[in-house]
């Protein structure tokens, strides 16, 4: 019996940026055919090793084997012409380029769009992954996009395709198509290196795993033979701290109440809300789920005011119709919201923290800002105050908000709106790109809030966090929002079904 | 007939300069990059052209120091907004502001000299058929070649194209000379063929014309044609106005071309479907490649 | 060598670029001077040194840096916030047209407000003017660095049309100019060579550099400028933020249009400033966007003009050499500022 080669090996990959060691000794082998799973927590160093394999990186020390011979991948083209493929996390896509164009510019040789359009005619039925090669990408949903990434790995004939959170856009049952794809590329000798933290799809597909914490591989293991928890646990290298509930009987009185809420958006590429009708009450925390782009951050500007609604009684707080008040009159009475971009939306990258506790406090805190001054030293006293009650951890005593982590930074914009103890709470994507301690910390005040008698209401593509959380769950898709019902009586599936539509009102009926 | 052939010559005439400069700014923005200094590139073209032109006594040398001349200003432009990250817009003020300034002391023995004119075939100099040749190969290059391709995605999402492998900063840094070469000869034109003499500040706003053109075409480079022509057109209706002698006064004739510009950026930014679709979603935003 | 980013805007360099540029920009200077064939040094001396020996040139330092300091402070605010206006220079020959109206249609109204209502009037016309391209972006999205450019060229032809035409002052033997201003219409002198123009510019960027730092309105502008997602989730308009900076800018520019000619220029006549409104745009950028700033950078900049006369007639270098100067300033400025945010690492591409 020959010994099969491996198709990847890295060995004693180090990689360091500044005084950061992203990778620390990491060593990997990838089979020909095999599914290899790449766990970490977010700031792991996951896409650092990635970036290196794929070329677009250089590592410190260390040495890359492929096909049993030394290389050195110098840049992305080199990775390619290798037979490496790399679906990235946040598409390497041209908006306003069509599909055909956007595969053109990752294939070498001949440059001639209709042949090449007709290939990715082909190759996309052979796999089942339609995609028409004229269409604009900017008018693509964020599934086709996925698929025009695959594609253009594919039509080079990979050994190697590396995914990078492949799953996180995606319904459950778009999951399951892509999963199936997968499944035959590894079949037909395509090794496989998926980058995920979502534990249960790794043990399903996957049949080899290595873990990485703080730079460094803690274990090889084989997904099949592990549990969920213990994945979890190699992962965060601590228990998970699950979040503590204790279950409403009885719902509170109606705090907040979407009616009929319908806005048309002005962008191109924007989603129009229709008839969007939902009630939270005091005590409990409903959770929106659905795939990103179908209408979460419009309804969310809607919410918040920075777009004002066309009839004042399609949203009401506390009873107080307000669709037509701006944001900081909806702050005024009573309202918070933490925007899903935490840079550039909920805090102004440049700035210092101290400055951005401004931002969201200068209407209804009299402290910080009366009669059209503002008073530094009392937002430098408010940001101590959120600093020390969230654990936000910082180098300097006031840096910008751009030198903070992902974590730290939405524990700061959590608690900036959490420390006014608003009467409703909204929030979009609540731990979106957060490590595991911090996201365990804000699912808790996010509950603890919500027991103490405000109405919080999240929006989330995460439905781990959404089961975990939530009392009642909708789904949106499209524009439209099925209706609320208890967690308890949802499954998985039920809820992929509604992303996928199912309750969509049938817009030209049959 | 006659009459009618001489107006099209001084349109021409007019509207060459403009193009010139209009179809080099396209490609620049197409890649991502706004560079406000035509108007300096531009006069930096011209006292070269002017310069070249005299001390050698060939009109060719004077538009090859034309071109130096722009590529000169436009290689400061790469190196302070590609390489040392500057603001753009800051810095394409400062490159109009510097070239104003150095033309003005280098042209400073040019002033009342005679110039060299670009030898003509009846009226028609031959930057003319040049200019409306480079329409078509600024088209073919950007709409049907990969080096084009490549330069609008750059322009597209700078990010994208990193991700995939492609040198940002030296696609842009490429784009922006070919748009100051172009600048240049722009000005070369106005100091060999439109008014062949040296005049300190003789661009007198065309640069910025030329840059309002560019979103006027909404970066497509036949409306670049047909707006260099449009605007051509205006600026000699003042010269048929005053030989008409209507009364009217000099003064607002000579106001239209620059009235006119605004008009046009209000109905073209106005129109929402038609820009964004051709707008670089990156034009302006400096590329720092991440790690 | 390559640049990377800093985890945070370095404090030291944001206070240190300014003075390197000045550097910098002074041995360019010598080296140019010494590529005439002059001597460099004491090419510079009577540049840079000579006019603060004399109080007459120190004074004339000062008279030139009002209108500066007062365009640069108001350029700088509306920079702060992405709002470029380039069109200073109209929006001062707007305000100096209207200033004018009153002296030249009401010549012999004599009252102590007659002064007072010609500066109110050239920040009148200095705001109309830079209402226009501000309404232009907010209505149109028509971007306001172009608008505000072309209306500089179409404000000073007006300007060309009136003095020619019908505000030429009959008994100025054709020449382009209105009739001279009276002593009423002049602005008061507190010493023999500086005007109250010098102090009102003065109060006017403490005033905004107060604005930018203590304030909520200077809170807007800065967080427009820094994102406008972030803007509009703190409440702000872009749209007011936008018409606010234009407004002031332009009214600050007019304002100073209206000190020149009633004090410097006395009458109306084509040209009545030097390039102000663009050199203060070297201002802003020099004084790094803070109004206080733009009164060290108005200094440096009016020193740069009475340099460059001074260097005429010392050396017959031509006066050109001043724009020269101001320019390759500006350059080095935007180049150092980089050192800010960035800083420069040995080594291998990482």
């Amino acid at each position: 019996m020959t010994a099969i080669v491996p198709q990847l090996e890295a060995r004693n990959i180090v990689k360091i940026f500044g005084t950061l060691k992203a990778n620390d000794d990491v060593s990997l082998t990838v089979m020909p055919g095999e599914i290899h799973a790449f766990l970490g927590e977010n700031g792991a160093g996951k896409s650092t090793l990635v970036k290196m394999i794929y070329g677009a990186l250089q590592p410190t020390s260390g040495q890359f084997i492929w096909d049993g011979k030394d290389i050195t991948v110098r840049n992305p083209a080199e990775a390619r012409k290798l037979g490496i493929g790399m679906v990235f996390q946040h598409f390497s896509l041209f908006e306003a380029l069509t599909v055909a164009e956007n595969i053109a510019l990752a294939i070498d040789g001949a440059f001639d769009l209709a042949a090449l359009a007709k290939r990715i005619r082909q190759v996309s039925a052979d796999y089942g992954l339609p995609v028409d090669p004229d269409a604009v990408v900017g008018d693509l949903s964020v599934g086709e996009r996925q698929r025009i990434e695959i594609l253009r790995c594919l039509l080079q004939n990979p050994k190697l395709l590396i995914m990078d959170e492949p799953t996180s856009v995606l319904t459950p049952q778009e999951a399951d198509q892509l999963f199936v794809v997968l499944k035959r590329l590894a079949s037909e000798g395509c090794a496989v290196l998926y980058i995920s933290h979502r534990l249960e799809e790794v043990k399903g597909l996957c049949s080899a795993a290595t873990i990485l914490r703080h730079g460094k591989v803690v274990a090889s293991v084989d997904p099949r033979t592990e549990t969920a928890a213990s994945l979890a646990r190699l992962m965060v290298g601590a228990e998970v701290h699950s979040v503590k509930h204790t279950d409403t009987t009885q719902r509170g009185r109606e705090r907040l109440i979407l009616k009929n809420l319908s806005h048309v958006g002005d962008g191109a590429f924007s989603v129009s809300l229709k008839n969007i009708s939902l009630s939270i009450a005091a005590g409990e925390v409903v959770a929106i789920a659905g795939v990103a782009g179908n209408g979460q951050g419009e309804l969310f500007d809607a919410l918040s005011g920075e777009e004002i609604l066309k009839d004042p009684a399609m949203l009401v707080a506390d009873g107080v119709p307000i669709g037509w008040r701006g944001i900081n009159a909806r702050r005024k009475a009573g309202m918070a919201f933490v925007a899903e971009e935490r840079l550039g939306h909920g805090a102004v990258p440049n700035l210092a923290l101290s400055t951005n506790m401004v931002l969201t406090r200068h209407a209804d805190d009299t402290e910080i800002s009366k009669r059209g001054l503002v008073n530094n030293a009392k937002a430098i006293l408010a940001k101590e105050r959120i600093v020390k009650n969230y654990d936000v951890r910082k180098g300097k005593a006031d840096p910008e908000a751009r030198a903070l982590s992902g974590g730290n930074l939405q524990k700061f914009v959590m608690g900036r709106e959490l420390d006014r103890n608003p009467g409703i709470l909204i929030v979009n994507q609540p731990t979106w790109g957060v490590d595991a301690g911090a996201t365990a910390a804000i699912r808790q005040a996010l509950v603890d809030l919500s027991r103490a008698g405000s109405a919080v209401l999240i929006i989330s593509q995460d439905l781990d966090e959404i089961f975990e959380v939530a009392d009642r769950i909708a789904v949106i898709s499209r524009g439209q929002l099925s209706e609320a019902k208890p967690a308890s009586t949802l499954t998985r599936e039920a809820i992929g079904l509604l992303m996928a539509g199912a309750h969509e009102e049938a817009s030209h009926a049959a | 007939m006659e009459i009618f052939l001489t107006l099209l010559t001084i349109v021409m005439t007019a509207a060459t300069p403009l193009l010139l400069a209009a179809l080099g700014e396209t490609v620049t923005e197409r890649s991502g990059v706004l560079n406000l200094g035509v108007e300096g590139m531009m006069i930096m073209g011209a006292v070269g052209g002017f310069g070249g032109a005299y001390l050698s006594g060939n009109p060719w040398v004077g538009v090859f120091f034309s071109i130096v001349g722009g590529m000169f200003m436009a290689l400061l432009f790469g190196i302070l907004t590609l390489q040392l990250l500057a603001n753009q817009v800051a810095t394409g003020l400062a490159l109009t502001l510097l070239g104003l300034g150095l033309s003005a002391l280098l042209g400073e023995s040019f002033v009342g000299q005679p110039g060299v004119k670009l030898p003509t075939v009846s009226g028609i100099d031959p930057l003319i058929p040049f200019s409306i040749i480079m329409v078509g190969v600024v088209s073919w290059l950007l709409f049907r070649s990969k080096a084009g391709l490549i330069i609008r995605a750059v322009g597209n999402s700078h990010a994208s194209a990193h991700a995939l492998g492609y040198n940002v900063i030296a696609v842009r840094f490429c784009c922006v000379l070919f748009g100051g070469a172009m600048s240049g000869l722009a000005g070369g034109y106005l100091s060999l063929v439109y008014t062949p003499q040296w005049v300190e500040n003789m661009s007198a706003g065309k640069g910025w014309i030329a840059l309002a053109l560019v979103v006027f075409a909404s970066w497509l480079p036949l409306r670049v044609l047909a707006g260099a022509y449009l605007f051509g057109t205006i600026s000699i209706l003042s010269f048929v106005f005053q030989a008409m002698s209507l009364g009217i006064p000099s003064q607002l004739l000579s106001s239209l071309p620059y009235i006119g510009t605004i008009l046009a950026l209000v109905v073209i930014s106005g129109n929402k479907a038609l820009t964004r679709r051709n707008t670089p979603a990156s034009l302006g935003q400096p590329f720092v490649p991440d790690r | 060598m390559r640049l990377e980013k800093r985890a945070e805007r370095s404090v030291k360099m944001a206070i240190a670029s300014p003075f390197i540029a000045l550097a910098l920009t002074v041995v360019s200077a010598a080296l140019i001077f010494a590529m005439r064939g002059d001597n460099p040094f004491y090419a510079l001396y009577v540049y840079f040194i000579e006019p603060l020996t004399a109080l007459w040139t120190v004074e004339q330092v000062l008279v030139k840096a009002a209108p500066l300091v007062l365009i640069g402070a108001g350029l700088a605010v509306a920079y702060r916030a992405n709002v470029w206006n380039i069109g200073a220079e109209g929006q001062l020959t707007a305000g100096a047209i209207c200033a004018g109206a009153i002296p030249i249609l009401f010549p012999t109204w004599q009252s102590p407000l007659t002064l007072l209502s010609m500066l109110v009037m050239g920040i009148v016309g200095g705001m109309a003017w830079g209402a226009i391209p501000a309404y232009l972006r907010n209505r149109f999205h028509a971007n306001e660095i172009l608008t505000s450019l072309m209306l500089v060229y179409v404000v000073q032809l007006f300007l060309d049309w009136l003095v020619r035409g019908p505000w030429r002052d009959p008994q100025g033997f054709n020449f382009p100019k209105s009739i001279t201003f009276s002593d009423w219409q002049l602005l008061p002198y507190l010493t023999s060579g500086i005007h109250a123009g010098v102090i009102i510019s003065l109060l006017v960027a403490l005033a905004l550099g107060f604005v930018m730092t203590r304030t909520l309105k200077g809170f807007e502008i800065t967080v427009t400028g820094h994102s406008l997602r972030a803007a509009r989730f703190s409440g702000f308009s872009e749209k007011h933020t936008v018409m606010f900076c234009m407004l002031l800018s332009g009214g600050l520019a007019g304002l100073a249009g209206a000190i020149e000619i009633s004090s410097v220029v006395g009458q109306l006549q084509p040209q009545i400033s030097p390039g102000y409104g663009f050199a203060a745009i070297i201002v802003a950028f020099l004084g790094r966007l803070n109004p206080i700033g733009a009164i060290f950078a108005g200094l440096l900049l009016a020193l740069s003009y009475i340099g460059g006369e001074a260097v005429q007639t010392a050396l017959q270098i031509p006066d050109k050499i001043t724009r020269v100067i101001q320019g390759i300033l500006l350059f080095y400025v935007l180049a150092c500022d980089t050192l800010i945010l960035y800083r420069f690492t040995s080594g291998a591409k990482a």
